[in-house]
């Protein structure tokens, strides 16, 4: 157990790094990037409690992370605003505005709400069936999300949500959410669904109700999806349904698949690599389209090379960076082996 | 009964389409019980083929084989880049990979075509209409309808008549036992893949003849049809996609001509919830596959 502790206060320490260096740096773009990582970090390590302990693929988190976003959007947007916002809104909700962390907290809660009504029946599916199922999830979120017009104001931008997301919510919140995945991956549920994940069988013959322990484990993640959701559309202030869609997806399991999915500190490596990766591509990107302005624009080249990255990670190393051990434990027993030899 | 007519032209033709993509889909799962997330990819690489050579004068038929057999061998293409590689490792490894390589695609398109829209070169006849006991149909439908009964023939007379379908099927069964008895798994799997990519490349034609348009993100929703479809009809069995493939179709079209304009906008999510009900009644889907055996 010991390590535990270590691991959690290791990441912590990198999430402060990230929380302090940037605002030590001062410049106003690394600030942005590094709560946007924080964000993404909340995200991924909510994915990774629900991925990692019971080893299915799950495409619906970003679905999710889109109804927290647009609970929050619907709660805080202030009343003289939401005429123009939301023109076709409940009458009832019209006068409704609660603090941003009020709304945070719904929005987490009204995401795990719908997660535990849907995923119950779906928890029962394996291996393939499971995860094409997680995708039909997505692509029925977004389909609401784009028609509900009375709450989302449909496929448009919808703005006009206070900016409450500074960096230091960001980064406590995302603090927290890594200490709750790491505590949730050592309790009794975390244990017996890690063990469903290495063999079904055995652990269903052990008596591990499996269906029930993923039910708990994707009401946790979606849970934090939505309290990741609510964060981010705070900090970005103006969205559409769109950006609750498959390039976000991809981008988040990219970040969880690559770190490892299987550990917390897969999860917390992955994102800030890919974050710093995908900036830098970014970057790249929009240089070569300064360069060559109006002849034939540059998209989608950050996102192939992040497909091959991808690709080449499973074939060398299929679990991700942090396979299955994390931080604290690979360091504290490497500090035994040097004991023994020495 | 002009009603009638047209209500079972529109699902027969849908549903003709549905199935073949449903198959394409499930006799890789079959054998590799791994899906194939750059399915859709294969139907866009078959419509960018179109839109590529409708510059060169080539007859129209010479232009749908090539797109055809471009979709093969991109089909081919996916077995060497995501699934080879990773085949034995964990599923999800190999999930990761398809869905990376359906993305890689994908932004290719965007990268060295267009993001937007691309006219795709189709005859005279699909945009055609005929008039048959009353109900006025598009002749694209007939036309529909002709390729998939002659297809999922086709098919079956491949599954169950020749040695290429025997061994595929031997495969899907228990692959460690017919690989002993002296079936080449990589040629199996190969052609798997190759028979995939030509589903996909004539349902790609008869897709985008409907739409008359290529985009890169156009394999989305025939990919999902193919999804639900498997998983309606039974994850491992070819009959299972067929009937799953017909069943959505006619979800599709009952809620078509019933919903109303508000709540058509919602189609896909009634589909949906209506699948995870069929789901919750039968896990398995409504055909069992043959016995499992072992992956790889």
């Amino acid at each position: 157990m010991k390590h535990s502790y270590l691991t959690a206060l290791i990441l912590i320490a990198i999430i402060a790094v990230i929380a302090v260096g940037s605002q030590i740096i001062g410049i106003r773009l690394y600030d942005r990037i590094a709560t946007n990582l924080l964000i993404s970090l909340v995200l991924v390590v909510g994915l990774q409690t629900f991925m990692g302990n019971s080893g299915l693929l799950s495409f619906a988190h970003i679905g999710f992370m889109g109804l927290g976003a647009y609970t929050s959007a619907v709660l805080t947007i202030p009343a003289q605003m939401k005429g123009m916002a939301l023109p076709d809104l409940y009458e009832f909700m019209k006068v409704v505005e609660i603090s941003p962390l009020l709304a945070m907290l719904a929005a987490g809660v009204v995401a795990a709400l719908v997660a535990a009504i849907v995923a119950y029946p779906l928890m029962r599916l394996s291996d393939a069936a499971a995860v094409i199922t997680s995708f039909a999830l997505l692509v029925v979120l977004y389909t609401v999300m784009n028609n509900w017009s009375a709450l989302t104001n449909g496929p448009r931008t919808l703005f006009g949500l206070p900016k409450t997301t500074e960096m230091p919510i960001a980064a406590i919140v995302a603090a927290v959410v890594v200490l709750i995945a790491l505590a949730f991956k050592e309790s009794r549920t975390g244990k017996l669904l890690r063990a469903s994940r290495e063999d079904e069988v055995a652990a269903a013959a052990l008596g591990a109700n499996i269906p029930h322990l993923r039910w708990r484990a994707f009401i946790l993640a979606a849970f934090i999806a939505g309290i990741g959701g609510a964060l981010w559309g705070h900090f970005i202030t103006s969205f559409a349904p769109k950006a609750f869609y498959l390039k976000e997806t991809f981008l988040i399991i990219t970040m969880l698949v690559i770190g490892g999915a299987n550990t917390v500190t897969g999860a917390v490596a992955g994102t800030v690599l890919i974050t710093v990766a995908y900036e830098g591509l970014r970057g790249t990107e929009a240089t070569l389209n300064a360069a060559s302005s109006g002849s034939g624009q540059v998209i989608g080249l950050t996102e192939i090379v992040l497909a091959l990255a991808m690709i080449a990670v499973m074939i060398v190393r299929p679990g991700g960076l942090f396979p299955n051990r994390e931080i604290g434990h690979i360091l504290t027993r490497s500090r035994r082996k040097k004991e023994k030899t020495a | 009964m002009a009603f009638a007519i047209q209500f079972l032209i529109d699902v027969l033709s849908l549903g003709g389409a549905y199935a073949l993509m449903a198959l394409g889909l499930v006799i890789i799962y079959g054998i590799l019980r791994l899906v194939n997330f750059a399915y859709g990819e294969l139907i866009m690489v078959a419509g960018y083929t179109m839109f590529l050579t409708s510059g060169s004068g080539l007859p129209w038929l010479l232009m749908a084989v090539l797109a055809v057999v471009m979709a093969i061998v991109f089909g081919i293409l996916t077995d060497y880049v995501a699934f080879r590689p990773v085949r034995a490792k964990s599923v999800t490894a190999v999930l990761i990979t398809s869905f990376a390589f359906s993305n890689l695609l994908q932004n290719a398109a965007l990268l060295f075509i267009s993001p937007r829209p691309r006219n795709v070169p189709l005859p005279d006849i699909f945009s055609q209409t005929v008039s048959i006991g009353g109900a006025i149909t598009p002749v694209r439908n007939l036309i529909t309808i002709a390729a998939s009964i002659v297809l999922l023939a086709a098919v079956a007379f491949l599954m169950r008549k020749t040695t290429l379908g025997i061994a595929m099927r031997a495969a899907a069964t228990n692959f460690t036992m017919a690989r002993m008895l002296g079936v080449p798994a990589n040629l199996i799997i190969s052609s798997a893949f190759a028979l995939s990519g030509f589903l996909a490349g004539v349902v790609g034609l008869l897709w985008i003849g409907r739409i008359g348009t290529v985009v890169p993100g156009v394999g989305l929703e025939p990919l999902l049809v193919a999804f639900i479809a498997t998983v309606i009809g039974g994850m491992r069995s070819l009959p299972g996609a067929v009937v799953g493939g017909f069943l959505l179709a006619l979800i599709d079209t009952t809620l078509n001509y019933t919903l109303s304009q508000d709540l058509l906008k919602f189609r896909d999510a009634f589909t949906f919830s209506l699948v995870i009900l069929i789901l919750l009644w039968r896990p398995e889907g409504l055909i069992k596959g043959p016995a499992s055996g072992q992956r790889t």
